[in-house]
């Protein structure tokens, strides 16, 4: 998959009210089970798992066997690889140029 | 996703002027934060630290690639290397390229840095965390996207 497809791919995935609403419960960065992120819902046990599987596709997601139940943390570097990085130094440049304005116009 | 960044900026300045602020090594150093003891020549590797607040005394380090007078000044370099620990020799450089072009109101700059595809995808992220606003900021975007693009409940 091309770097523009997975990004596309993150982003559909997040495209999603329910789907977002399972990521900001995961973003507290510790492993949740799906008892968990289905409690204080109104989704049922399968569509949480079902939701979880697309997060996980597109590595938002990392599921992983604990004892008899899957535990599932958060992973944000797709979305820091999809937004961030060209931001940050493009930002930078911004700054840079700024000061070169100002020493060349004095 | 773009490889590349490139930006322009208005200067209020004669070309010779914003050629020399980029060419003459002590006076670049002044605008982008550099102790810098050599001037730049072509093919040759320039060394110098910065004194960028908060970043003061890492190493930067060029390869000049081309100066042409008043109209193109680049070298490579690996962006945002700011971790002493790690080697960033052995990663491909991007390459920045400063363009001049002479206008009515002084000099129009155009900047290029080309060759992020090229970054391993660990140094993406490193370059993230570099970022003050960090990962709530995202989550902030994301909402902004979602609400933006008006997606139901499913």
């Amino acid at each position: 998959m091309s770097p523009q497809n997975r990004h596309a791919s993150v982003f559909a995935a997040l495209g999603d009210a329910t789907r977002l609403s399972i990521v900001k419960r995961l973003s507290d960065g510790q492993p949740h089970s799906i008892s968990e992120l289905t409690k204080g819902t109104n989704l049922t046990r399968q569509a949480v798992t079902k939701h979880l599987r697309v997060l996980e596709d597109v590595g938002i997601v990392n599921g992983a066997k604990s004892g008899r139940e899957n535990l599932y943390k958060f992973d944000p570097t797709p979305l820091h690889q999809a937004r961030g990085y060209l931001d940050l130094f493009s930002a930078q440049w911004e700054q840079a140029l700024n000061r070169l304005k100002t020493f060349v116009e004095e | 996703m773009p490889d590349k960044i490139v930006k322009t900026i208005e200067l209020k300045a004669p070309i010779a002027r914003v050629w020399r602020a980029l060419s003459d090594y002590k006076e670049f150093g002044q605008w982008f934060c550099l102790d810098i003891k050599e001037p730049f020549t072509v093919g040759q590797p320039i060394k110098a630290t910065l004194t960028y607040p908060g970043y003061e005394g890492l190493l930067w380090e060029v390869h000049i690639k081309k100066i042409q007078p008043e109209q193109l000044f680049s070298f490579t370099w690996h962006p945002a290397a700011i971790d002493p620990k790690v080697d960033y020799s052995v990663e491909e450089p991007t390459l920045v390229e400063f363009k001049l072009e002479q206008k009515d109101y002084g000099t129009l700059l155009t900047l290029t840095e080309s060759g992020f595809d090229k970054l391993p995808e660990y140094r993406r992220f490193e370059a993230f965390r570099m970022n003050d606003d960090g990962w709530a900021e995202q989550l902030q975007n994301i909402e902004n996207y979602v609400a933006k693009n008006n997606v139901a409940t499913k």
